[in-house]
């Protein structure tokens, strides 16, 4: 290339840049009857597509095949088996927890869907997919998905 | 398609872990100035020149600006028509072939940048994750791949060994790549001793971060793009899909998005055996299983034959289907810019001017851009000379 921009002889000169802001993201209808069903009486709710039947979890407005809208509210017991996992070995300052720690993607019994979260008091060494799981709640919670502490074997 | 689509000139940047004496928009002078003085084409306001250029960025790596609007200037776009693809370059490939089919223009020059160096990479991707539930836990896209590589390797049988091998085979074929980051004669047993980065990923097993570089195009509608080069390399099928976000609702074992995606490309090309009918692919693997399941994705294999095929050799430099002769993204490309290098280097192979990586008498090649968690948008874009 002929075009090539004069060498810099000297240590370059480098800005600081700092981008902090903060958001507040609305759950929505479907999100806020989820996360209050979760926080005030530790039940996990699916919704059922009339279209297809599938219970989904986390709930969404509509049904993403069907593209119809879902309003039947179905209870589960949280239980549920392990489909994939993960543990973390790397840091981050957003991650919530120290690492090493478990992410796991539970389809709970009556679900279709799974729902990603943390596996706890588990050997990270013994997680297996299929293994059952139960929800662990926080005592303090807020209404938010970390009100779920993480899953932990069951029998 | 209603005329074909030619690109007439590809330029990229050495791909390196910090351009440190570079400003982003230098780094774009250089890639664009190039593909300029390839053609002998300025931006023109009456269609004898640069009719549009279309670009390809994060908002995020450079801060929020719209995806590069401090830099318009330095593509042509001062005073000009100026489009943004914010997501990974091949789709900004696939917007600026249909600002040609739709007549609205006729050539269009494309760019992708991106400064790793710059930014911290999981942490603005870790901001792609939908905010209520995944990215309150912290999932980001190093954790949601770890989640897909368990599933598929579990579900399929997938070796660590299978998986080792796609980082042996492009860090040895980046070797015959000048524009390369990483190039060394690494052996499966050092990618098994590297450090667990997330379960079952090792640490050389994922991309290398940070990696500073860009890559510009320029593409015409079938009239201009035969005078301006006597060699046009034609772009012959297009196929975006998206997968759902949610990463519990997908069978992560398969890609759906990219089998879709490359059947809709297929189809638009005629392309009915991939494995036999392709000379190379350039596929965007992140992680080592990604190369074997965007295999089967893309029709070289069924599903769950992903560790069978790098065992064949069949894509390995020599064999039927050579997949990242330039040595893929995990010898080093920044993400936004490795699907556009994905055409760049597909359009050097047809051309004849790959150098050492050279698949000789390469006709037909395919290129793969993802984006999103676990690769949940999947572009495919097949190509001949
Ligand atoms: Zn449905």
């Amino acid at each position: 290339m002929s075009h090539h921009l004069p060498e810099i002889s000297d240590e370059p000169v480098i800005a600081e840049v700092i981008a902090h802001t903060n958001f507040l993201v609305s759950t929505g209808a479907t999100g806020t009857r989820f996360l209050k069903e979760i926080r005030d009486n530790k039940k996990i709710m699916g919704l059922k597509c009339p279209g297809c039947s599938k219970v989904h979890v986390p709930p969404r407005l509509h049904c993403p095949t069907c593209f119809v809208k879902m309003t039947e509210w179905v209870e589960l017991s949280g239980k549920g088996s392990l489909t994939s996992y993960t543990v973390v070995r790397y840091q981050e300052p957003y991650m919530p927890k120290e690492p090493p720690y478990a992410y796991g993607v539970i389809q709970m019994d009556g679900a279709d869907t799974g729902l990603a979260h943390f596996l706890g008091e588990v050997d990270l060494d013994k997680i297996k997919i299929g293994m059952r799981l139960e929800p662990v709640f926080k005592e303090e919670r807020e209404g938010s998905i970390l009100d779920i502490d993480y899953f932990k074997p069951s029998s | 398609m209603a005329g074909r689509v030619g690109i007439v000139a590809v330029a990229q940047t050495k791909f390196e872990e910090r351009k440190d004496a570079l400003h982003s928009a230098e780094l774009m002078y250089d890639v664009t100035r190039d593909v300029l003085g390839q053609t002998g084409l300025e931006f023109k306001e009456d269609r004898t020149g640069i009719d549009c250029t279309t670009v390809a960025y994060f908002d995020l790596f450079g801060g929020p600006a719209g995806s590069h609007m401090h830099l318009g200037y330095i593509v042509g776009a001062y005073e000009r028509e100026d489009e943004r693809v914010t997501s990974d370059g091949a789709l900004a490939v696939y917007y600026a072939a249909m600002q040609i089919l739709s007549g609205h223009c006729d050539v269009v020059l494309l760019l992708s940048h991106n400064k790793e160096s710059q930014c911290q990479k999981n942490q603005i991707e870790w901001v792609g994750m939908d905010p209520v539930y995944q990215r309150r836990v912290g999932i980001d896209f190093v954790s949601a791949a770890a989640l897909q590589a368990m599933r598929y390797t579990t579900k399929y049988g997938i070796t660590p060994e299978q998986c080792a091998k796609v980082v042996v085979k492009s860090r040895k074929n980046a070797g015959n790549n000048p524009n390369a980051m990483c190039c060394d004669s690494l052996t499966v047993d050092d990618v098994l001793r590297s450090a667990m980065l997330c379960d079952p990923i090792r640490i050389q097993e994922a991309k290398p971060v940070p990696v500073d570089g860009a890559c510009a195009l320029i593409l015409a509608c079938e009239e201009k793009a035969k005078k301006i080069t006597d060699k046009p390399v034609w772009i012959t099928g297009l196929g975006t899909c998206y997968d759902h976000h949610e990463l519990g609702w997908r069978e992560l074992a398969d890609c759906g998005a990219l089998a879709t995606a490359a059947q809709r490309a297929y189809k638009m090309a005629g392309i009915k055996e991939p494995l036999k009918e392709f000379d190379l692919a350039e596929v965007s693997e992140q992680y080592s299983y990604q190369e074997l399941l965007w295999s089967e994705g893309l029709g070289f294999c069924g599903k769950g034959e992903g560790g069978k095929l790098i065992d064949s050799g069949k894509t390995q430099m020599g064999g039927e289907l050579p997949i990242n002769p330039s040595g893929g993204i995990l010898s080093g490309l920044p993400v936004c810019v490795a699907g556009m290098q994905r055409v760049v280097e597909c359009v050097l192979q047809l051309r004849g001017e790959a150098g050492a990586r050279q698949v000789p008498g390469a006709k037909k090649a395919v290129a793969q851009g993802v984006d999103g968690p676990a690769g949940q948008l999947q572009c495919v874009i097949t190509l001949e000379n």
